[in-house]
């Protein structure tokens, strides 16, 4: 139960009830937007149990790429490839 | 699937772990407390690829398997009655009570239903008035948004016959029990990335000072995790203790405030026990006094029972870290996901179901 995983908001129901469809690669499914008010159709959230818990933030998402990216890459430098 | 695959790329693993071994000077222990994390250890080998030395401890961090005994049983008691209909997340469904399981008690007749969000539960209180639905709320800090959500809505639509049995705990406690406890061999922590986009990590502050012990708030994907052990073998290799963030894509220091709010309205904290581990203060959440009308638990008045685990089990050394599952005489043997006789192996979050998902067997893990 406790495994949270990212999916895009497709769509946010207009009845104000906090209730939206969010994409899981293909699986959509009904998800309680109540605690991500800032989130809109397009934005990835991550749900735990049909709730989204937190937005996430697409530049944090890249920083964090870009950092482990440019680790020097003792392997390639050897084989001459870097 | 975007912010999936890219921290499942092996390349840039690789390089985190070149990375790692070229910063690890020293032998260190590090535990990851949640479930979540250990699976993705486990199934991926993680722990196997670690420079010499470097081990991790699998933590408490399952909450299937920390949900006590005597909760178990009082669950069974109540999806006994006639007139209810007993909800639950799935993975709770093959955890061994004292005598048997829901999945049991619903083969002979119980009705027992699985759902998917606590909402789901509310729903189906809605569809039958005749009947008494109650909502087994576990978990950490990650579902007790949800399951407070729940109670709000039930709540806010006067719904006499929606309920929930509460056995919420919480991480922080166990952190600071596994440091307290004097056979700890902990010396950095990977903190739950999604516990902590609900709380924030302005909690492990003070612990990290007064135990002088790293705590990393880490994601779930392979390079998440990776990142996370280099995070804290940095910090120990320096002999530096901070709460550091590596899921910053996902949390916030202060976490989600929304959700605490309903959280701080519907729960209190409360002593509570965990299976295989004990007793501990502050670690649980109870109803609040304005929601006790949904308490199951003084709703049918359920007497405490008396428990009783399988002799054979080691849950509890499992648990706090000090044997591994490959340890117990009946894992892999006895004791397998479809007849598991502890919580650890039922769900995937379970150290036990995570080393045997991922074909560990005795031999394989022997040390030195
Ligand atoms: S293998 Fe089974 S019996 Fe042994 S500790 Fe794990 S859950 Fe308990």
């Amino acid at each position: 139960m406790c495994l949270g995983i990212p999916g895009r908001i497709v769509e946010i129901q207009p009845d104000g009830r906090a209730m939206g469809t969010v994409d899981f690669d293909g699986v959509r499914r009904s998800v309680c937007l109540a605690y991500t008010p800032e989130a809109r159709p397009g934005d990835y959230v991550v749900v735990h149990v049909g709730f989204a818990i937190s937005t996430v933030d697409p530049d944090e998402a890249a920083r964090t790429l870009a950092v482990i990216r440019a680790i020097p890459d003792a392997l390639a430098a050897e084989l001459g490839t870097a | 699937m975007r912010y999936l695959d890219e921290y499942r790329d092996p390349e840039l693993a690789r390089r985190l772990l070149d990375e790692l071994h070229r910063t690890a000077t020293r032998p260190w222990t590090i535990m990851e407390v949640c479930g979540g994390q250990t699976h993705t250890i486990v199934r991926q080998g993680i722990d196997e690829v670690l420079p010499a030395g470097v081990r991790m401890i699998h933590g408490p961090g399952c909450p299937v398997c920390v949900t006590p005994l005597a909760a178990v049983d009082k669950a069974l008691a109540i999806a006994a009655r006639p007139e209810v209909i007993f909800t639950s997340y799935g993975d709770m469904l093959r955890v061994p009570g004292s005598h048997g399981d829901l999945l049991g008690l619903r083969a002979r007749g119980a009705d027992v239903r699985v759902v998917y969000t606590p909402l789901d539960a509310v729903r189906l209180a809605e569809q039958n008035p005749g009947r008494q639905v109650v909502f087994f709320a576990v978990g950490f800090e990650t579902t007790a948004p949800a399951n407070a959500m729940a109670v709000l809505r039930a709540a806010e639509a006067g719904l006499t016959n929606f309920s929930v049995l509460v056995s919420h705990v919480l991480v922080p406690p166990a952190i600071t029990a596994i440091m307290d406890s004097p056979d700890n061999q902990v010396q950095a922590f990977l903190a739950a990335g999604h516990v902590c986009a609900v709380m924030g990590w302005t909690e492990y502050e003070p612990i990290a000072v007064r135990y002088g012990v790293p705590i990393v708030v880490t994601g779930f994907e392979p390079l998440d995790l990776v990142e996370g052990i280099l995070m804290a073998v940095r910090q120990l290799e320096q002999g530096r203790a901070e709460v550091a963030n590596q899921y910053v894509r996902a949390v916030r220091r202060n976490g989600n405030q929304a959700a605490r709010e309903v959280m701080a309205r519907v729960f209190r904290v409360t002593r509570r026990t965990w299976r295989g581990i004990g007793t501990i203060d502050h670690s649980g959440l109870a109803l609040t006094e304005r929601f006790t009308a949904f308490d199951a638990d003084l709703r049918f008045a359920t007497a405490e029972l008396s428990v009783a685990e399988n002799p054979q089990c080691i849950a509890g050394e499992i648990l706090r870290g000090t044997r591994l599952p490959t340890d117990c005489p009946v894992y892999g043997t006895a004791c397998t996901p479809r007849t598991p006789l502890g919580a650890p192996m039922v769900s995937s979050e379970g150290t036990c179901a995570a080393f045997h998902n991922a074909g560990r067997t005795r031999m394989s893990t022997v040390e030195e």
